[in-house]
């Protein structure tokens, strides 16, 4: 079947098995393997990417359900060639290790300060809970969100202030 | 040498291309006209293959050939490096002949020209199954009238193995009291977030095989595929990109391998496997698996002067590279941080109808060190004492390294008191335990528990390991002046790339910008053995260390020449030669290596170029140590325990890069408590694996988990020109006692004395009813 979709701002128009998954439509047709595939159960979140601004995760949904829209994933976060604040952090506060995990983790963190750019050490737990990391024991990636949150918006007291 | 980058938190040179997802993991690779491999593998613990049947799969669409075990009767077995006296070493063919003997292990391999195409195939592939009983109980499985998993064997017992040192009979003579103990290890699963991968790519016209695999032993994969595969091996090369984790699981060289290899020199065509998640915990090697029963000799004054550890060791259905070694390590370090006179143990390896096990982070060394820091607390409570009492009572004191033990081992060097003394510090320990006797007036139970822990890493000496226990360097001043420095220790997520460019960076007065660290690809890099053990940085570092001072031995030469002075009066310095006194006389790095390539005035019998290999050998082990303190809360309604408090002090030696060390410790850490608090592989007596997913087998996640307080004392080992001591394992190794010292710590009031791991929410809560009635 013939599948019409965006992924990082390019249309893709492809012919492909209506079985096809969404992340080997991404990483087969669309050639970006920065989304990963960990467990091909929706338990690892390896694979997450953005559906329509959502964090969504790819091994279990069909290429065919994301028709019509907008995929983001770790290739697209890149703003004019710059570096997103979270990918910065991640860099500066070391929340990796052996980076499979990565993309699908930053991306996961990109929706958690979508909906709440102030979170708390345990929302922040509590918003990457579905992806699983074996390397950093977390304490990294928490810090680098905390850190990643101040930067991309500014503290509540201060917008009060304004 | 100025120490512009060692010391610090360097930011990591790998990361760029990690967090934009342009890095290339196995399965990220595509080659031109490639192929795809899947398994069909055994849905039986045991079971004898009365036939298999490909005629339907031949015919599905897109595949081009399956492959039986009788197909691959030519590859070598897949290979065991531990040897020890009297081990049985089962034939172990990378495609299940006669019998399967475990869940998951392969029997088929299908080829077809997708991905789908090829799973679709295998699905159509008929085994027929005659079933037999599983062996799947250890104790059962070593009792003479179990099933037998080997025909060609008497019993299922691969070895017996025992290590002693002191007088144990006069430690329990004139012991005032005995403890006993049974302890159960639980099997593991690592769950290296990225699953294996091969590909195999075999050119006939250059008679060349190259794999690409997510291992982190290139060059010893590429010896044993190549007598495997009976290929020479300089006409075998090996690739490792990115490997997204490892945790041991990748230390070893599976049927996998030389099957895809096997495939596409008979094809003559690229072909992919890339495990998914379920071949992954039932066909990719397991950890721990022991059960052991222990008497420990004890004195009035909380001094344990002797030490009985029986073990039975769940080595699975066959030996992986070093599944029988493992338990052996336990030995070597089963009197732990303590001044123990006398030590048995005897280890009797048992197959079972299981996966291997083989090496998960801190192999062997985790079981030691949760029987000794279980011990402490266990005489503490006998002996009604505080358990940090009972630690200093036993502790070696700083004058006593190197230090030796009654296993047979020399500790370099020591200070066990300095880390204990400043995780008291940091963790509030009176405080927490002034709490606890508040709290349990108001029936709240809280326990606070320790680990003084101390492991053995470096690995290692030669004598000791099967392959050789040295690590390569190459350090290569190229004609621009830019750096190359080849390692031997493939790294997997460690770092190597930032940590070794900081060390030749200092020592060269560059960059690390200049500095290209290259690894992972037999091709290029010189023999190296890999990283494992806590061996990159001590043994690989030093390594590199060491080519770099070779290579400035020449450099200095060189410089004697063009500068003319005498070679005692150079210097090198901020990456400049000179003549010392006569700063306006100096040659830089790069004009240095751009004559000795352009080689147009060179000092007599020169040899061209700027580059230099070593291969260091470590004349000991490093035995980091350090305190873990953990203060828990359980729940007495629910049974879950809550963190209240972790502090990890640990002393690793020298360090090079604070925040790959604090990385290191967290994640070690995470993974000592997910075997504490979760983690279990489960099989059941029909030897189904019913953990199998990450559904039905927890590992932590983010909210599972507490901050970890982290601070370091600093004891440089004797061992390296470095001082350092290594730190990959010791979070693991740490933790787990600490924090089922905690939860026995709690239980207190109740007289529980042991409970075993892992320690789940419904254990405690039935532990707390019972207690209640």
């Amino acid at each position: 079947m013939e599948i019409s979709l965006n992924i990082n701002g390019q249309p893709f128009k492809e012919d492909v098995e209506p079985r096809t998954l969404l992340v080997h439509f991404i990483r087969e047709n669309a050639q970006l393997t920065g989304t990963h595939i960990g467990c091909e159960t929706t338990i690892c979140g390896a694979c997450t990417v953005l559906l329509d601004g959502r964090a969504v995760k790819s091994c279990t949904l069909l290429a065919a359900q994301a028709r019509g829209k907008r995929v983001t994933t770790i290739e697209g976060l890149l703003e004019k060639g710059e570096l997103h604040p979270i990918q910065k952090a991640f860099w500066e506060e070391h929340g990796l290790q052996c980076g499979y995990c990565t993309p699908g983790m930053i991306l996961a963190a990109h929706q958690l300060l979508q909906q709440n750019p102030h979170p708390s050490e345990a929302e922040i737990r509590h918003g990457i809970e579905g992806n699983l990391c074996r390397c950093t024991g977390y304490q990294h990636i928490v810090k680098a969100i905390q850190s990643a949150a101040a930067k991309m918006s500014p503290p509540r007291s201060a917008s009060a202030a304004r | 040498m100025a120490q512009q980058y060692i010391g610090q938190s360097v930011k990591r040179t790998e990361d760029p291309r990690l967090i934009t997802g342009l890095g290339h993991y196995v399965d990220d690779m595509k080659l031109h006209d490639m192929h795809y491999v899947a398994f069909v593998r055994s849905i039986h613990g045991h079971a004898r293959i009365r036939s298999v049947d490909i005629s339907a799969a031949l015919q599905m669409p897109g595949v081009v050939r399956i492959f039986t075990g009788e197909d691959c009767r030519s590859i070598g077995s897949i290979p065991c490096a531990g040897a020890l006296e009297g081990l049985k070493v089962p034939a172990h063919p990378v495609l299940a002949l006669e019998k399967v003997r475990y869940v998951g292990e392969p029997i088929v391999a299908v080829v077809a020209t997708s991905l789908y195409l090829a799973r679709d195939a295998a699905e159509a592939v008929t085994v027929d199954y005659q079933s037999l009983p599983a062996v799947v109980d250890l104790e059962r499985a070593a009792s003479a009238d179990s099933p037998r998993i080997h025909e060609e064997f008497s019993d299922n017992i691969a070895y017996t193995w025992a290590l002693t040192g002191g007088d144990l009979d006069q430690a329990f003579k004139e012991a005032d009291k005995v403890i006993k103990q049974r302890m159960v290890h639980q099997r593991l699963i690592p769950v290296a977030m990225e699953p294996r991968a091969v590909i195999a790519r075999f050119l006939p016209g250059e008679h060349e095989l190259t794999l690409w695999s997510s291992t982190q032993i290139p060059h010893l994969m590429r010896t044993q595929v190549a007598i495997m595969l009976g290929l020479a091996e300089n006409h075998v090369r090996v690739i490792t990109p990115e490997v997204g984790g490892g945790f041991g699981s990748k230390l070893n060289v599976y049927g996998e391998e030389a099957a895809l290899g096997f495939i596409s020199m008979q094809l003559h065509k690229p072909v992919k496997w890339a495990e998914t998640r379920r071949e992954n915990f039932a066909a990719t090697i397991h950890g721990r698996g022991q059960i052991g029963d222990l008497e420990v000799a004890i004195k009035k004054d909380g001094r344990v002067t002797g030490i009985r550890y029986k073990v039975w060791a769940d080595l699975g259905a066959y030996h992986q590279l070093l599944t029988p070694a493992i338990p052996t390590l336990t030995g070597l370090m089963l009197t732990g941080s303590y001044r123990i006179p006398a030590a048995r143990m005897d280890v009797t390896g048992v197959f079972t109808n299981k996966m291997a096990t083989d090496a998960y982070r801190g192999a062997g060394r985790p079981e030691a060190t949760y029987v000794i820091e279980r011990v402490m607390d266990l005489v503490a409570q006998e002996l009604s004492m505080d358990p940090v009492d009972v630690r200093r009572v036993n502790f070696p004191a700083k004058k006593d390294f190197p230090f030796a033990t009654a296993t047979g081992l020399t500790y370099d060097s020591g200070n066990y008191d300095a880390p204990l003394k400043k995780a008291l510090k940091l963790a509030e320990y009176k405080k927490w335990r002034r709490e606890q006797q508040k709290a349990r007036k108001k029936g709240r139970y809280i326990g606070i528990g320790l680990s003084t822990y101390v492991e053995i890493c470096a690995m290692g000496p030669s004598p000791a390991m099967p392959a050789g226990g040295w690590e390569s360097a190459t350090v290569r001043i190229e004609p621009t002046g830019k750096v190359t420095v080849l390692t031997g220790a493939s790294p997997h997520g460690q770092g190597q790339e930032t940590s070794f460019a900081q060390i030749a960076a200092d020592m060269l007065g560059v960059t690390i910008e200049d500095i290209r660290v290259l690894h992972g690809d037999t091709g290029v890099v010189q023999y190296g053995i890999g990283t494992f053990g806590s061996r990159a940085t001590a043994v690989g570092g030093t390594a590199v260390y060491r080519a770099i001072e070779k290579l400035l031995q020449k450099g200095t030469l060189l410089a004697a020449h063009l500068l003319q002075a005498p070679k005692k009066e150079i210097q090198f310095e901020g990456g400049k030669f000179s003549i010392k006194g006569d700063a306006s006389k100096s040659i830089s790095l790069q004009e240095m290596a751009l004559a000795s390539y352009t080689a147009k005035n060179l000092p007599v019998n020169f040899e061209p170029g700027l580059s230099s290999t070593y291969y260091f050998e470590p004349k000991n082990f490093t035995f980091p140590f350090g305190t873990h303190i953990c203060v828990v809360e359980l729940d007495g309604d629910t049974g879950e325990i809550k963190i209240l408090k972790y502090v990890a002090v640990d002393d690793c030696g020298k360090v090079i890069n604070p925040l790959l060390v604090d990385g290191q410790i967290h994640g070690g850490i995470a993974q000592g408590l997910g075997q504490a608090l979760m983690e279990e592989a489960v099989y059941d007596e029909s030897g189904q694996l019913i953990t199998g997913t990450l559904m039905d087998y927890a590992i932590p996640r983010a909210n599972d988990l507490p901050w970890f307080e982290l601070d370091r004392t600093v004891t440089p080992s004797p061992v390296n020109p470095l001082g350092v001591k290594g730190v990959g394992e010791a979070g693991t190794i740490g933790s787990t006692p600490a924090l089922v010292n905690a939860v026995v710590d709690a239980l207190q009031p109740f007289g529980v004395k042991h409970i075993d791991m892992p320690l789940r929410p419904e254990k405690i809560w039935k532990l707390l009813q019972k207690e209640a009635q």
